[in-house]
């Protein structure tokens, strides 16, 4: 089967869930700006329900995980289980169709959160009338994956592969496991917050670790034309993460059994093991071209080749590794952050979230933008009109990112010895946080900057791509008109 | 040889185990708790809350409040006190008793006769039973209390730690995770007026200077006044005045039917004095009793 049916195959399947991650980004920034802007002015448009504080700041969130990591994440899945299967996506048509409805889901279920339905769980707040939708979206989306790796036709297993389907089939159990004991039929008092602390945790450090490092660990060694530095790490990394990563999430000191808790730590401090193996594992790639230099991997991408076509990989490949550090940052944060709870300080503070938006924004969606901007100009032959414009998006997501988490990270920890001290009037600790707050306002702006330029440079693509379509129909459709003037001159 | 299938069936087993371990167990050890025994009065706990105070809980996650304030104190330890209320006739071993816990003769006098001073301190709960016992023994009345410590309680944000059986009733459940605001587990007992939480929802800096929480005009309705202004009236614009709706009223009955401050077998409490009690609650300031006025300002401050 060849590469350019694999790629067709893939085509309008990708575009559609590509092109609806980057509006959900751009709605979720917007989202999130309206958040930060109420620590500025606590009435800024306190007067309107539905954009209230409490309900702009979850359907932000949800916004990103199932607007865009969830659906950007399956794109890439489904791309490399077609790729790594040297097979084409099986029921593309339909696989569109459970975009679709993915989309549909997403728009109900943001809406509705908006407009007070939330469920009042933490990562799962849609209403269980959007998540039905969502739900057959995933299902259909899913499925056809599955049977695209059923009908491989390269029967041996890349490591991506493992991940890839794994994570497949673990979402729709913690959904529906999470869906069902919350929400159709309730499970009692603080079990229900067990649950929903496990279903979160396994979504975000599960799944979205699952579908980034696949995403890693094919594409890193395949921009630098090299191997996978080690697969036995690789293999270890994908055993840990589902052993240790699915444990973590249930923070200390909450009013549960304390065995939970104490478990829950236990397994997140485990977790530095595929942390490092999976640092160690892509600096090792790395190096097998790099020449030893003194900077940070990936910060030094003047050492790649650097002729025109090789200039969108490494742009790629720069997302990528900024991935793969954050991987590390946001794993050490969230060790630190159960390390330092026996005497609960960094709980309830930003820090927390700060951990929360390195996982998503600099780790997932990094690496999706990485992926995204390699995959796409494979699908269709046409290049991102402006490679430019890519590394303009790469600068201002990184500084975006950098000032949304540093500012968050310090106020937090300030915060926890405040919050520790009884001295210090709450009133006072929540002012003193509100600096840091707003320096963050400046990393969601840059975030908003940049996902308007990731839909420009989608948007860009495929005007392209359909620009260059069309000339070819019209081509095809006016050759009848110039023949008779060509005919005399032959 | 192909280990697609056994490779599959492990990594299921891998991530189930997960499930076994923090969806069924919890579910089987906390998920059919049932109502408990109060410590000490033996009091049914908790009792479902009231109509209106129900569904301002769904007020609350409608608003989406959890995501500013968390509903969990929590006690970072707990120390026994020993006070003594009434010394009895057997003087000479009791001021024997006494004698190894003052400093000094005078301080043993003021133990002996000022009964609002807890005998022992900073105890482990061994120790103060041993000495209860010695004292009534020797024909003294004595008993112990039990001090919950940690910040939230030296907020006053509660007075023990949150516990599974606090929100047995609750649907959904809502601990949040993050402190913008104060916490909420304790703040019926803390302020009790509904009053004032319309008050301050409707315009929080009126009652707490500085706050930093948004104010939440839309719970509340303008309306024209037909027969003078109602005694709700938040504010009176000309013809119209502004009062509570029905969701500000019932989520100022939820809020205030927060007060997680039973004394339970699982989070001990002071454990109140037989009855002629002297004056237990004063010596216990630190430990989160309601609040005068002036404290509830401060204590309530950013919500």
């Amino acid at each position: 089967m060849s590469v350019k049916e694999i790629n067709f195959s893939c085509r309008l399947p990708l575009l559609v869930l590509f092109i609806s991650a980057a509006i959900w980004l751009v709605i979720c920034s917007a989202l999130t700006l309206i958040a930060s802007l109420k620590f500025h002015s606590p009435t800024f448009l306190a007067d309107i329900s539905w954009l209230t504080y409490g309900r702009v700041r979850p359907a932000a969130s949800n916004a990103m995980l199932y607007g865009f990591c969830l659906q950007a994440g399956l794109g890439v899945a489904l791309w490399l289980l077609a790729h790594l299967g040297r097979t084409p996506l099986a029921g593309r048509g339909l696989a569109t169709l459970g975009a679709a409805l993915w989309n549909l889901g997403v728009t109900i279920g943001v809406g509705g959160i908006l407009g007070g339905d939330s469920t009042g769980f933490d990562t799962l707040e849609m209403p269980r009338y959007a998540v039905v939708i969502m739900f057959l979206g995933y299902l259909v989306l899913g499925l056809w994956g599955v049977i695209t790796f059923h009908r491989r036709a390269q029967r041996t297993l890349f490591v991506s592969q493992w991940f890839v389907f794994t994570a497949l089939f673990w979402f729709p159990w913690i959904y529906t496991t999470a869906e069902m004991l919350l929400v159709a039929r309730p499970v009692r008092g603080v079990a229900q917050a067990i649950i929903a602390w496990w279903y979160a945790d396994n979504l975000l450090v599960v799944w979205l670790g699952l579908v980034g490092i696949a995403t890693v660990f094919y594409l890193v060694p395949k921009l630098l034309k090299v191997e996978l530095h080690s697969h036995y790490l690789a293999l270890l990394t994908f055993w840990m993460l589902l052993l240790f990563g699915s444990w973590g999430g249930i923070p200390g000191g909450a009013p549960v059994p304390a065995w939970i808790p104490a478990l829950s730590g236990a397994a997140t401090v485990l977790m530095v093991i595929p942390l490092i193996a999976v640092t160690v594992n892509i600096y090792a790639t790395t190096q097998q071209i790099v020449p030893k230099t003194p900077y940070l991997p990936g910060l030094a991408p003047h050492y790649l080749p650097l002729d025109t076509r090789r200039l969108t990989l490494s742009n790629s490949l720069r997302f990528l590794l900024f991935g793969v550090f954050a991987f590390f940052i946001a794993g050490v944060m969230r060790v630190t952050s159960v390390l330092a709870d026996p005497r609960p300080m960094l709980r309830f503070t930003w820090f927390d979230f700060a951990q929360n938006q390195v996982q998503t924004y600099g780790f997932f969606a990094m690496i999706m933008f990485g992926a995204t901007y390699f995959i796409l100009p494979q699908l269709t032959d046409t290049e991102f009109p402006s490679p430019k414009l890519i590394r303009a998006h790469f600068w201002v997501a990184a500084l975006g990112i950098g000032l949304l988490v540093v500012p968050l990270a310090t106020g937090g920890i300030i915060q926890g010895f405040q919050l520790m001290n009884p001295t210090i009037a709450p009133l006072t600790v929540a002012k003193n946080a509100l600096h840091f707050l707003r320096v963050s306002t400046l990393g969601d702006l840059l975030l908003l900057l940049g996902h308007l330029i990731f839909l420009v440079n989608l948007a860009g693509w495929a005007s392209g791509f359909y620009r260059a379509r069309a000339a070819a129909a019209f081509a095809v459709m006016t050759e009848d008109l110039f023949k008779p003037s060509e005919a005399p001159a032959s | 040889m192909n280990y697609g299938p056994l490779i599959f069936l492990a990594a299921f087993f891998a991530l189930a185990s997960s499930w076994f371990g923090f969806v069924l167990a919890p579910q089987v050890q906390v998920g059919r708790l049932q109502q408990t025994n109060t410590l000490v009065l033996s009091l049914t706990y908790p009792t479902a809350r009231p109509g209106l105070a129900r569904q301002g809980l769904d007020v609350y996650r409608a608003s989406g409040c959890a995501a500013c304030h968390t509903q969990q104190v929590i006690q970072t330890n707990t120390v026994c006190q020993v006070f003594l209320t009434d010394a009895g006739t057997n003087q000479a071993r009791i001021r024997a008793l006494l004698e190894n816990l003052a400093g000094s003769v005078e301080d043993e006098m003021i133990l002996l006769i000022d009964h609002s001073k807890p005998i022992l301190k900073d105890a482990t709960p061994e120790g103060a039973d041993d000495l209860v016992k010695a004292l009534t023994a020797a024909g003294a009345k004595a008993y112990r209390e039990n001090v919950a410590l940690g910040p939230d309680i030296a907020r006053g944000w509660g007075k023990r730690q949150s516990v599974a059986d606090d929100f047995l009733y609750d649907y959904p459940v809502m601990l949040g995770s993050q402190r913008i605001g104060p916490d909420l587990a304790g703040v019926g007992a803390r302020l009790p007026d509904e009053n004032w939480h319309l008050r301050h929802l409707y315009a929080p800096k009126s009652v707490v200077p500085g706050s930093t929480m948004p104010p939440y005009r839309f719970l509340f309705e303008r309306r024209k006044i037909e027969h003078g202004a109602s005694p709700d009236a938040m504010a009176v614009e000309g013809d119209y005045e502004i009062v509570p709706a029905t969701e500000a009223r019932e989520l100022a009955a939820y809020l205030t039917s927060l007060r997680a401050d039973a004394p339970l077998f699982v989070a001990p409490l002071t454990v109140p004095p037989p009855p002629p009690s002297p004056a237990t609650n004063t010596s216990q300031s630190s430990a989160g009793v309601t609040p005068g006025p002036g404290e509830a300002t401060t204590n309530a401050a950013p919500k």
